[in-house]
């Protein structure tokens, strides 16, 4: 079993005050921490039990600067055989086709039986990448996937709808998964994990190697521009503000007026 | 008439929201720029094809029993298809567990700019200009489109308005969708939904919901004596069900279930738009949060910022005081 993840290493923006730059196109990430994207989490962790469970060997592959080999060595650590970071280098202002072009040709050559990506990421959230790529690479694929069964030459799934609801699908392999929050317990990955797998070469690419001329990057784009700014707010909240005691008092007896301690 | 093009969803028969949110948005796109709206209906009857007779302009529709449930593989062969020969300016479909699967790909295939998680679309005098968020809701993004005859949109859910009834009288127009041959890579089996559980949170008249901000499940006892404190049950948002903090029967938002009490008090909830689908209804929502700018305050009427693990204490403490 081939199987390829591909990860993002993404600014944890929760509790942040995030600046936006001064060309207005993006937002400070000095002083914000990365972090694997929360979904990609779960996709490795799906990957990796996929091995322990049936063998084969797992590549984790991103796209990325190489601060972004933290997430890898990340991936690393919770039992992934290699690695590979595609330089992010002439991807600036890529749409997200354009991101799935670059990893496309980095992973196309393994051949993967199984695809897994995160649904979306928490920063862009296009939530379009890993469709891309099935796409390109000839597979069909499932996405929003909260669990999932490898039987024989089938991946049984089941896929998040709305309202508590789930759909299993069947897809033959070879594959491609876009896995939601929850599917499992992603492992804890210690210092001295890390430590450990710091010795594992990981391989870079980069958009020189392969014929992407005018398939990545501003100009492949399907946007000219993009301008960024504080969001609106909707909604007119009352901010309850004064000491510890001042503001309890005060939401008692909101939550007192609107009838919820009758 | 050059027009917009509505891929209605439907699901176990029933069309869902999100088709009349996709209509009342190519409705005022269509009034704004000259374009009639056509629906396009796979695997409905002509009975089902009419509920849409009056919020459009005309209504495809393909009575074919294998469209009756979205399958990836059949929905891409038919709606490429159609895309292709009438050319639309705009195709509109929801940014919903149906249209997250099938966009990315139709769009790929058919060459067309997507816009996810779209929040607004227009062709002003020169520009075409798209609105979506970045970072969890924290950042608004403009995004200036490059020009292009057709362009794919995947609204948000909840965020558009729409009804049945815009006093239109479409045209219907049956016609057959072209399906795949032979045997496909991916199948739909059956829907699932989850099992009944201790305690309906629709029912609820108070809920106190708790988010990632709780931080570990030891810490739910907290919660559970302030809930008690004003009879209120016990929900959650998409973290802790995750973590099975709490069962997913408990979790509040698109995925799990839309409530309407007469208080929603949010406790380190940040408020992705999945969360706020299913509670911004409240009649009043008090939200405690650490961070200043959590999207929880943009539906709040009330807001604390600060750590709950602080604050209920001392809030348990005044509710149980005011009441005796």
């Amino acid at each position: 079993m081939n199987i390829v993840v591909c990860i993002k290493h993404v600014p944890e923006v929760i509790d942040a005050e995030l600046k936006i730059n001064k060309d207005g196109a993006g937002v400070v990430t000095d002083d914000l921490e990365f972090d694997i994207n929360e979904w990609d989490g779960f996709a490795v962790e799906s990957a990796i039990r996929l091995k322990e469970a049936h063998g084969g060997k797992v590549t984790a592959i991103t796209l990325g600067d190489e601060e972004s080999e933290e997430a890898l060595r990340n991936a690393l650590a919770m039992g992934a055989d290699e690695a590979i970071r595609f330089d992010s280098q002439g991807f600036e202002q890529s749409d997200a086709p354009g991101i799935a072009r670059g990893l496309h040709a980095g992973l196309a050559p393994l051949a993967p039986d199984l695809l897994l990506t995160g649904a979306q990421s928490s920063d862009d959230g296009w939530g379009q990448v890993g469709l891309c790529l099935a796409e390109m690479l000839g597979l069909s694929y499932a996405s929003l996937v909260v669990d999932f069964e490898l039987k024989d030459n089938l991946i049984i799934a089941h896929r998040e709808l709305e309202a508590n609801t789930l759909e299993r699908v069947e897809l033959t392999l070879p594959c491609a998964l876009t896995i939601q929050t929850g599917t499992n317990k992603p492992r804890y990955v210690s210092i001295m994990g890390i430590k450990k797998v710091r010795r594992i070469g990981i391989e870079t690419l980069s958009a020189t190697d392969f014929d992407l001329e005018g398939m990545i990057g501003a100009e492949a784009s399907f946007m000219a521009e993009r301008i960024l700014s504080p969001p609106e707010t909707g909604g007119h909240a009352e901010m309850i503000q004064g000491s510890l005691e001042e503001i309890c008092e005060r939401t008692a007896q909101v939550i007192r007026e609107k009838g919820g301690l009758a | 008439m050059e027009e917009i093009l509505v891929i209605a969803e439907h699901r176990q028969g029933a069309f869902r929201d999100i088709t009349f949110e996709q209509l009342g948005f190519a409705q005022q796109a269509g009034a704004l720029n000259n374009l009639s709206v056509t629906t396009v209906v796979l695997g409905m009857d002509a009975a089902g094809a009419e509920q849409l007779q009056s919020a459009c302009d005309a209504v495809l529709y393909t009575d074919d029993a294998r469209f009756a449930d979205y399958n990836a593989p059949d929905y891409l062969l038919a709606l490429s298809t159609i895309i292709r020969s009438r050319r639309p300016r705009l195709v509109v479909m929801g940014h919903t567990a149906q249209g997250m699967d099938l966009a990315p790909v139709l769009a790929l295939r058919t060459g067309l700019p997507l816009i996810t998680d779209c929040l607004g679309f227009e062709w002003t005098e020169t520009q075409v200009l798209a609105r979506r968020q970045l970072y969890a809701g924290k950042i608004d993004a403009r995004l200036v489109l490059k020009p292009a005859d057709t362009y794919m949109v995947n609204l948000r859910p909840g965020h558009f308005e729409g009804q049945p009834d815009m006093g239109k009288k479409a045209t219907l127009e049956a016609f057959p969708a072209p399906v795949e041959d032979g045997a496909s890579t991916r199948r739909f089996v059956e829907y699932i939904t989850a099992e009944t559980e201790d305690v309906d949170i629709t029912d609820a008249e108070i809920l106190v919901s708790i988010g990632r901000g709780i931080g570990k499940p030891e810490n739910i006892p907290l919660v559970e004596a302030f809930a008690g404190a004003i009879g209120a049950a016990l929900s959650c948002s998409r973290p802790v069900a995750d973590n099975q903090w709490l069962p997913k029967t408990r979790q509040v938002g698109t995925s799990g279930k839309t409530v309407r009490p007469k208080i929603y008090i949010a406790l380190g909830i940040s408020g992705a738009f999945q969360h706020q689908a299913g509670m911004k209804n409240a009649d009043t929502i008090i939200a405690v949060n650490t961070d200043p700018e959590a999207p929880i305050f943009s539906v709040a009427h009330y807001g604390i910022v600060g750590d709950l693990l602080e604050v209920l204490p001392v809030l348990t403490k005044k509710v149980t005081s005011t009441e005796v």
